[in-house]
């Protein structure tokens, strides 16, 4: 079958860093990514299928580590070699399927399952790296299983998810991105934010304004976004105001109308949900949120240098967002994941699709979606041949 | 006797034309067949401007008794003064404002009157700071008056200190400072810097409150004001006028009104005050100099030279007694001063910005300043129509850098960056934006305690240019600062030439052009 495969090469890995801290996106030329014909995975253990990818999302976890930029956290929790993409919808006995990609205790055939598994919040497994698998946090970072950028791989039952009928592939490949913002939104629990932020604009963000306006209903959503089609796309899914990156400061303080206290605004945002996953943006997030408010970083942050004196002093809770599973409602985050993704036509965040042929391409086009104009890039399996 | 202000056809032999850029200059060359309209140079001033002043305190005009005879002991008398928005850069010492509080001080220190204070009518403005206040007022008055309390800088936003004087039929509010209105006598001074300057706008902008101004600072009024530099043609003046006239029935007041002249640069700038072909080979020097000192240092350095600029400009004329009487003359004197007489439009109209407008006294002229400047102020110097036609095109040259400063101008910034990318639609602006800003407790304390204008001030920068932005078809700015150019929707040019080329868009090919050669100020008298 063909594959995207991305190997352990530390020689290559080191020259994506060095060469995508200039131009983002060209680790897939030069880093340790290659289109190759392999093996199709063999099935790990009962209760498992093989599936045939249509469409595969590229997400910013993938470019991270296609750009060598992810943090060493991963090292133990990864295996090699392993195919890309955790963002699929595929074809399956079952018929259409989304793929819930996390690696759990179910998956991995462990007996009983950790306490997090049993209460259902799977993205909470610590047992990643053990049972019948080899170690990876999700498909898409695992060897035995394979991912989303190839022709076949495999996946437990239990993480298969039906596409309903009329919903299309674009539509279900956002499925997942959309329930690591449901996942987000939710995490502020009963407290009804008066007034939230949402930084960033790309897939992770825009999903997030979708699952903040529908889930947390808050009076004002406040989105930062860079470019002109963000801009537009975040108004569509539910923002009232939209600013640049660095006016979310002044902006959060004029629509709170409270005052600023040096560069911190005094009466902030009652929840920021950071997308971005930089220094800055963690550090102006922190700056926005009113005391005992929440920031819940949903972007992959990695390795940051921030200043925690202003988390101290508005005693502001720092929280992270990952991945999904059943939700303090009792819901399973895929089935809210899958109502946001057809009410908020979410489809329309696909701008692009590639073949496995034009990966350096796709990989390019991702990392700089948003300046081009895109948000969710993905490759297109449906016409590979030997699918 | 100087020479008025008058028209140049340029043609082959017209040297490069000075435009101001800033904090620098640029010289151009227009297109043969191009106007330049020159100011007039700068009248005679008083040869004895104090003797002046004493005359017309004494010889007051219109329905008014001489000052020495309003003034007895036991009185509550204030003096109420213009703020550092004018003169244009600010004159050197002693201020037209010094010189004539003195003169009054001392009339009332003759009279027995103890009961003095003195307000700066600031109006919306920032609060100006003590070395600006002493340049105005002198060290001897603040000295005197500022340690006890009774040199104040009028806060619109006390509303303990403000009183409802009444309404006009138009229903508009005549709200103002208290103790002016509470007092026996009302001496307004003024700098009047241009005709827009003076009479009943004096108390009606400089010591009244949000309520009071925005019956006239609003989208309506600045459209219907053809222009508003031509108070008879001003539904702002209308307004103002209406107020005043409620004001002036409750409260006795006299007015003292002065003129200055053109005189407005120093000697290391001569240049910039005369018409290039009679540049002196020391003038050529100096441009040359002062243009390539400025490239070589920062802009904020460069900022700093030019704001420690101190005009000669004189006191032309000094006229006392009723608001309106008196403001009648003062037109006179600014008009003998400004007018220059201008046949026809044009389809491009180019101006050369400087670095200092009413708003920017030791600050930044930030991109809303520069709109207002440009299709504000130097658009609306028209008596009669505007010097381009409707759907014309006005090229702007100014390095409109995307930078505020953060003490003075707070809400600009948010009106910049979160007002402009909804809408330029000066109406829709008003409607959607400006309640919220002009009530924000932030910028009402920054307003009060820090040195910013208020909060709605930036909106009345928007409202300034409504006119000209209904008016032209395109406004282009050539050297700004492309993104902050385009967020104001206006369109960036390199140079003069590609914007002249930008303008043919517009207008068509082989455009008629005119460029007004301002500062030193004119109003052209479009017939």
């Amino acid at each position: 079958m063909r594959a995207l495969q991305f190997r352990r090469n530390l020689p290559r890995y080191g020259a994506a860093m060095v060469a995508a801290s200039v131009v983002p996106g060209v680790g897939a030329r030069v880093g340790p990514l290659r289109l190759a014909d392999v093996d199709e995975p063999e099935l790990p253990g009962p209760g498992w299928v093989r599936i045939r990818p249509r469409l595969a999302g590229i997400c910013g976890s993938d470019l991270s580590t296609i750009d060598g930029k992810s943090s060493r956290y991963f090292e133990p929790i990864v295996s090699f070699p392993f195919v890309p993409g955790h963002e699929i919808v595929a074809d399956s006995d079952l018929g259409r399927v989304v793929v819930e990609p996390v690696l759990s205790c179910g998956p991995r055939g462990i007996e009983p399952p950790c306490s997090f598994c049993a209460a259902g919040r799977t993205g909470n497994c610590q047992n990643i790296a053990l049972g019948e698998l080899e170690p990876g946090l999700q498909i898409g970072y695992c060897a035995d299983t394979g991912g989303g950028w190839s022709t076949a791989m495999v996946a437990h039952a239990s993480q298969l998810h039906v596409v309903p009928e009329g919903m299309s592939d674009e539509a279900a490949v956002m499925v997942e991105p959309a329930a690591c913002a449901v996942h987000a939104a939710l995490r502020p629990g009963a407290d009804q934010p008066e007034t939230v932020v949402v930084m960033g604009a790309g897939t992770v963000g825009l999903c997030t304004i979708a699952a903040v306006r529908r889930h947390l209903r808050p009076g004002t959503l406040i989105a930062s976004a860079k470019h002109p089609d963000q801009r537009k796309l975040a108004l569509e899914l539910g923002a009232d105001v939209v600013v640049e990156p660095g006016e979310v400061r002044r902006a959060v303080r004029r629509i709170s109308r409270s005052p600023m206290v040096g560069d911190s605004v005094g009466e902030g945002a009652g929840a920021v949900f950071d997308c971005v996953g930089t220094a800055g943006s963690v550090e102006d997030a922190l700056a926005i949120t009113q005391p005992r408010g929440q920031v819940v970083l949903v972007g992959m942050p990695g390795k940051v240098a921030i200043d925690l004196t202003g988390l101290w002093h508005k005693e502001i809770n720092l929280v992270g967002a990952y991945a999904y599973g059943v939700e303090a409602t009792g819901e399973r985050t895929f089935d809210l994941a899958f109502d946001l993704a057809r009410d908020a036509d979410l489809g329309r965040l696909v701008s692009a699709t590639y073949t496995l042929d034009r990966y350096r391409d796709a990989i390019d086009h991702a990392a700089n979606a948003g300046s081009r104009g895109a948000v969710k890039v993905v490759f297109d399996l449906r016409g590979e041949r030997n699918r | 006797v100087s020479r008025p202000g008058f028209v140049l056809e340029v043609d082959r032999s017209t040297p490069p034309i000075l435009f101001h850029h800033g904090e620098g200059f640029r010289l151009e060359r227009l297109p043969a067949g191009s106007r330049v309209v020159y100011p007039a140079e700068p009248v005679a001033p008083l040869k004895d401007p104090d003797a002046a002043i004493r005359h017309a305190l004494l010889n007051p005009v219109g329905d008014s008794q001489p000052l020495p005879s309003l003034l007895h002991a036991g009185m509550k008398l204030t003096i109420a003064m213009d703020n550092q928005a004018v003169p244009l850069p600010p004159m050197q010492r002693p201020d037209n404002r010094q010189r004539v509080i003195e003169i009054v001080l001392d009339m009332a220190a003759a009279a027995g009157v103890d009961d003095v204070e003195l307000i700066i009518a600031h109006g919306l403005h920032r609060r100006q700071t003590e070395a600006e206040l002493r340049h105005m007022v002198g060290d001897r008055i603040y000295d005197a008056f500022a340690p006890h309390g009774m040199l104040t800088q009028h806060d619109a936003e006390d509303h303990d200190n403000l009183i409802l004087v009444g309404r006009t039929e138009q229903g508009e509010h005549v709200e103002l400072n208290k103790r002016a209105v509470t007092s026996d006598l009302l001496i307004y001074v003024n700098v009047n810097l241009v005709a827009m300057d003076g009479g009943h706008k004096s108390t009606m902008t400089g010591l009244t409150s949000y309520r009071g101004l925005k019956h006239h600072h609003n989208v309506s009024g600045m459209q219907r004001s053809r222009s508003f530099m031509d108070p008879p043609s001003s539904e702002l003046h209308n307004s103002v006028w209406r107020q005043g006239r409620i004001l002036a029935d409750a409260v006795k007041i006299f007015q003292i009104e002065t003129t200055v002249n053109t005189d407005t640069f120093p000697s290391s700038f001569a240049f910039l005050q005369k018409r290039e072909w009679e540049w002196s080979a020391r003038d050529r020097a100096s441009y040359f100099g002062v243009s390539k000192s400025l490239e070589r240092v920062p802009p904020r350095m460069a900022r700093s030279i030019f704001h420690g600029i101190k005009s000669p400009q004189k006191m032309t004329s000094v006229q006392a007694g009723e608001v309106e009487a008196v403001h009648k003359l003062t037109l006179e004197n600014v008009h003998r001063q400004h007018l220059v007489s201008v046949e026809g439009q044009a389809d491009v109209l180019t101006m050369g910005l400087p670095y200092v407008g009413p708003y920017n006294v030791n600050s930044i002229l930030n991109p809303l300043l520069v709109m207002c400047l440009g299709l504000g102020y130097f658009f609306n110097l028209y008596r009669g129509k505007p010097l381009v036609r409707q759907g014309g095109v006005v090229i702007m040259s100014h390095p409109t850098r995307w930078e505020f400063h953060p003490v003075h101008h707070p809400s600009y910034i948010d009106f910049f960056e979160q007002v402009l990318t909804e809408t330029t639609h000066p109406l829709e602006i008003e409607k959607k934006f400006e309640e919220d800003f002009a009530t924000d407790p932030w910028y009402i304390h920054l307003y009060r305690n820090s040195y910013a204008y208020h909060g709605v001030h930036a909106f009345y920068m928007w409202y300034w240019g409504a006119h000209a932005l209904q008016h032209v078809g395109q406004v282009i700015i050539v050297g700004g600062e492309p993104r902050a150019v385009r967020r104001m929707g206006f369109k960036p040019a390199s140079t003069l030439r590609d914007a002249l080329e930008m303008a043919e868009d517009v207008v068509g090919r082989n455009p008629s052009i005119t460029h007004i050669h301002n500062p030193p100020i004119f109003i052209a008298d479009v017939t």
